[in-house]
């Protein structure tokens, strides 16, 4: 119960990385699935419908309802600290965020149960994603739960953005940010300007599955290309969303194991808001086979190849960071050290990709599904990993072990490679992307093995890293403030857990890196910058739970609002958009009751502020 | 400045080992990395270049990766504070203009090839004019100056160059020979893509649909067959030629009423499926059961193929929309006449 209307954004971190990780699993599953068919050719392991839902959940899992919920996950948890606020701007509709979220990623998953998962490929591109190719509820549950966990994902960055522009401690001016909150600032701001898009997108498609409406339909006046574009222009800068946050990882854990402040700081912020415009302007680089013509090719062609300008800034930068330091090689820092060259290989195959007439062999093949499985996996997971080592001890007072961590590393980063290296030649040596199975004799069978075996390997690391969390939640929550002992931020200099109210007395920053600096002058803690006092708190509350599950009932309503369920209670309830109007009544009734009903949260008082961290 | 060229010397034999391993791979009818055409050829080689490029920025970033992680880790008893270091401005301005070198080197002859690969033929008139039209899950090609229609076999005379218009009757498709040329998409009318290829030598590509299409997408093949101007004119003759029916006048009875409604053979029939004319000399049946002969390694003969398909079309690609033979009341013995029938069905022209 506590967990279900708690707006703390500690706990909020904790149900995000719990869902998150749920999904990732069903994902990875589905992977596996995936790699167990292609590990030779013309296996019949799953049917070609079911291996079109494989991919297409597969893909649509891992990115909206794995990854980008456990970067929601160390955002929450980490980014009030690093600025020195008590919590997020808006902590009731943060909560409303993770449950949109969660009830929008479990609509698309009933899916598997409720008579077709969506096949048309994660970027559902019409009119095989039209009704008329694509006749099960499938894609339905694909536009409404996209729909659903999309809102929650907005929410959540416009969220980020009014804390970080609001609630700094006195003193972090934006250039003394910890480089985790710029990248979060960053991304929020990308999240704002892209999800739109998407959204769009996604009504237009189910107005005109459940509506029969034409925008995609070349017969009614519509058009298919509209719609690449249409998801492309939140797809590419998608890309980016989730690579800064990994960005930001990155910049603070090898920091803190070098044992020196991040070399080029403000080179590096300047490289992060260039790479998010950029992220913008390139969206036809996934369409140079669609036939945009020469000149929109060429000119999307060098936009694109000029996002390795700011990449590689960032890359010197990380690596001059180490250079001089103390390196020491925690299961941390070795995800971030493994990321640097495992990124730069996804980079370069992204500038190769970049060269329209390079990709028109490269498209749509297994090249381009090595490249951002380089980018996403070795990129984005990895700091995932990397993030989650390091922040752990702050987030549940206990170090994960440094033992299984390492062998976590390696199993995973071997598989890793095994997997997507090989993918590189299948593709440029024919093999097409999404296919269901493949001939024999075309050079395709070993490397097809090899990338399945990799699979496997990092199914094992997944693995590895369950059985450390299990392990290290049965210890004492005994972690200090600083468990690694060169904690350079703010998040640092409090206990591990926070208390409920993160920090008893805002903290003065007097610089980059502002617990450090406080460190090197002799001190063990910040310099408060108000005297103690009552601290206001927000109440707990279950209507966000309320108002999602709502959306949640109005979703299913309207896709089922044609079907004919051979019982005429049931279709009267359907086909009358009573069920819609009954989910859309829920959820407009919590926010009335939330705008009437004045709450003025609580106060905690000095005596009852114990420095002892409370448990999440 | 000498040390840099002694390094880069050290560098150069390393690409061309790479160069060897790329071109080792795969099959010569089917790898990006055997271009036989001078349009993959352009193509591959913006590859190998960027791939140049991009080995030497790797190998540049690795080994400063490498010296750092040995040099600098953090030995026993080491507990004095590095040097906070802030930043080098020198330094980044040189790690920013150096990509951006890298960038322009690999823009001007992708911009180059872009234009150059970009030509619209479709006016030429001594290039062949194929209109493609993909369909789940079959190629359909149309030579207007000729007035042919055939599927699954693209024919082409080596030397020209063949403009292809390129369409779709349902869902989006893409149009790929790697050893030939990149992909096109094919998008329905209203936005119709054109481009080019030729192909100098005889032989047999094989060709791949690029863009998921439903489920029977893996199977969506087909094949370019590349003949001298000899063979093709005498191909378009025979594919002009009055159509052969089954001798058993029952037997051409059912293959007239039931398949021809929707096939076509020589004159007769419809153009809704894959056209049948000589279709027992083509490379596959279906475009993904192979029949034997060269190139072929898992091919099984015509007959026994054609017999698979007549059979039970579901199974071989499944979500086909050719309805089962058997369902249109033929019988067995029927099925397996037709199946010979066709299977014997060939075009005299190499
Ligand atoms: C255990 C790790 C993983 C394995 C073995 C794996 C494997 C695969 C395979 C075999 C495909 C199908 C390629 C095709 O469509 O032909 C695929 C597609 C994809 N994967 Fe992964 N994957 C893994 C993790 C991830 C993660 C973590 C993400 C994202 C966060 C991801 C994102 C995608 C996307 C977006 C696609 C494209 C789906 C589509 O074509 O519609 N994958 N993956
Ligand atoms: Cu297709």
């Amino acid at each position: 119960m506590d967990w279900i209307t708690t707006v703390d954004h500690k706990k909020i971190a904790v149900l995000y990385l719990i869902a998150g990780g749920f999904f990732f699993g069903i994902g990875g599953i589905e992977a596996i699935l995936i790699r167990i068919q292609l590990m030779k050719p013309m296996n019949n392991f799953v049917s070609a419908q079911v291996f079109n839902e494989l991919i297409t959940m597969h893909g649509t899992t891992m990115i909206f309802l794995g990854v980008m919920p456990i970067i929601f996950a160390v955002m929450n948890a980490v980014v009030p600290l690093q600025i020195g606020a008590r919590d997020v701007a808006f902590p009731f509709v943060n909560a409303l965020g993770f449950w949109t979220f969660l009830f929008g990623g479990l609509l698309l998953n009933l899916s598997w149960l409720m008579g077709g998962a969506p096949d048309a490929g994660w970027t559902s591109y019409t009119p095989l994603s039209g009704s008329e190719y694509s006749g099960t509820h499938g894609v339905d549950f694909y536009t409404i739960g996209l729909q659903i966990a999309g809102l929650g994902t907005l929410i959540g960055g416009i969220n980020f953005l009014a804390t970080i522009i609001t609630m700094r401690a006195p003193g972090m001016s934006y250039m003394r940010m910890p480089m985790f909150t710029w990248t979060t600032f960053i991304t929020s701001a990308i999240i704002l300007f892209a999800f739109p898009a998407i959204t769009v997108g996604l009504v237009l498609l189910t107005f005109d599955r459940i509506l029969g409406a034409n925008f995609f339909d070349v017969a009614g006046g519509g058009n298919p290309v509209l719609w690449q574009h249409i998801f492309w222009i939140f797809g590419h800068p998608e890309v980016y969303i989730l690579i800064l946050p990994a960005f930001g990882i990155i910049s603070e854990v090898i920091p803190t194991f070098a044992r020196k402040r991040l070399f080029g700081y403000s080179s590096m912020v300047f490289a992060t808001i260039l790479i998010a415009f950029l992220g913008f302007m390139v969206w036809a680089h996934h369409m140079f086979t669609t036939g945009l013509g020469t000149v929109a090719n060429a000119l999307f062609s060098i936009s694109t190849m000029l996002i390795a300008v700011p990449t590689g800034i960032k890359i010197f930068n990380w690596l001059f960071t180490m250079w001089g330091g103390q390196i020491r090689f925690t299961a941390a820092n070795l995800f971030a050290v493994g990321f640097v060259p495992t990124f730069v290989m996804g980079g370069v195959t992204g500038v190769m990709l970049a060269s329209a007439p390079a990709d028109f062999q490269f498209h749509d093949t297994y090249f381009v599904v090595a490249h951002f499985h380089y980018v996403i996996v070795g990129g984005l997971v990895l700091g995932l990993f990397s993030g989650l080592h390091y922040w752990w001890p702050k987030m549940f007072g206990r170090v994960l072990s440094e033992t299984l961590g390492k062998w976590t590393f390696w199993t995973f980063m071997i598989g890793f490679q095994l997997t997507f290296f090989v993918q590189h030649f299948l593709g440029l040596m024919g093999m097409q992307r999404r296919i269901v199975t493949y001939l024999p004799n075309q050079d395709f069978d070993l490397l097809n093995l090899v990338s399945s075996v990799g699979a496997f390997l990092m199914g094992v690391g997944v693995i590895l890293f369950l059985v450390n969390i299990v392990i290290t939640t049965r210890k004492p929550a005994d972690a200090p403030n600083d468990p690694w002992e060169d904690g350079r931020t703010l998040e640092w200099s409090i206990p591990s857990p926070p208390p409920e109210y993160n920090f008893k007395q805002t903290p003065l920053v007097r610089g980059i890196d502002a617990y450090w600096k406080e460190k090197m002058a002799g001190h063990t803690e910040m310099t408060p910058a108000e005297p103690v006092g009552s601290i206001h708190m927000p109440s707990a509350t279950p209507l966000p739970f309320v108002m999602s599950v709502g959306i949640f009932i109005a979703g299913l309503g309207l896709m089922f609002s044609k079907d004919d369920f051979g019982n005429a209670f049931m279709n009267g309830l359907f086909n009358n958009y009573i069920v819609v109007i009954i989910g859309l009544l829920i959820t407009f009734g919590a926010m009335a009751l939330r705008s009437l009903y004045d709450d003025h949260g609580w106060h905690i008082e000095p005596e009852d502020q114990d420095e002892k961290g409370v448990r999440t | 400045m000498m040390k840099q060229w002694q390094v880069a010397k050290r560098i150069l034999p390393l690409l061309a080992v790479f160069s060897l391993l790329l071109s080792a791979c795969g099959r010569e009818d089917l790898s990006v990395m055997k271009p036989q055409g001078p349009v993959a050829q352009g193509q591959y080689d913006l590859m190998k270049l960027s791939i140049t490029i991009m080995i030497v920025v790797l190998i540049i970033v690795f080994a400063i990766a490498a010296y750092v992680l040995i040099r600098f880790r953090r030995r026993a008893g080491q507990n004095e504070v590095p040097e906070q270091v802030e930043g080098n401005f020198k330094l980044e301005v040189i790690w920013t203009a150096i990509p951006l070198l890298l960038v322009i080197v690999l823009a001007v002859p992708t911009v180059k090839t872009i234009f150059a690969q970009g030509e619209d033929l479709s006016n030429d008139k001594n290039a062949v004019q194929v209109k493609v039209t993909s369909h789940q899950y079959w190629w359909e090609f149309t030579y207007p100056q000729y007035d042919v229609t055939t599927a699954q076999d693209l024919i082409i005379p080596t030397g020209k160059k063949i403009a292809f218009e390129l369409k779709t009757a349902d869902v989006l498709h893409s149009f790929w020979v790697p050893s030939l040329a990149g992909k096109m998409d094919t998008n329905p009318d209203g936005t119709l893509n054109k481009f080019s290829f030729s192909a100098p030598n005889e032989g047999v590509y094989r060709g791949k649909c690029a863009e998921l299409c439903g489920r029977s997408h893996a199977f969506m093949e087909f094949k370019v067959k590349a003949v001298s101007q000899e063979s093709f004119d005498k191909w378009v003759n025979e594919m002009k030629a009055p159509a052969v029916l089954p001798e058993d006048t029952q037997l051409a009875e059912k293959f007239k009423t039931n398949c021809l409604s929707c096939h076509a053979v020589g004159d007769q029939g419809g153009p809704v499926a894959p056209n049948l004319t000589g279709i027992g000399g083509k490379q596959s049946v279906a475009g993904i059961l192979l029949n034997q002969g060269e190139g072929q390694e898992d091919g099984n003969p015509v007959l026994d193929n054609m017999k698979e398909w007549l059979h039970d079309p579901q199974s071989v690609k499944p979500g086909n929309t050719m309805p089962n033979p058997k369902d249109l009341g033929l019988t067995d013995e029927e099925i397996d006449g037709i199946a010979e029938y066709l299977a014997n069905y060939k075009l005299d022209y190499e």
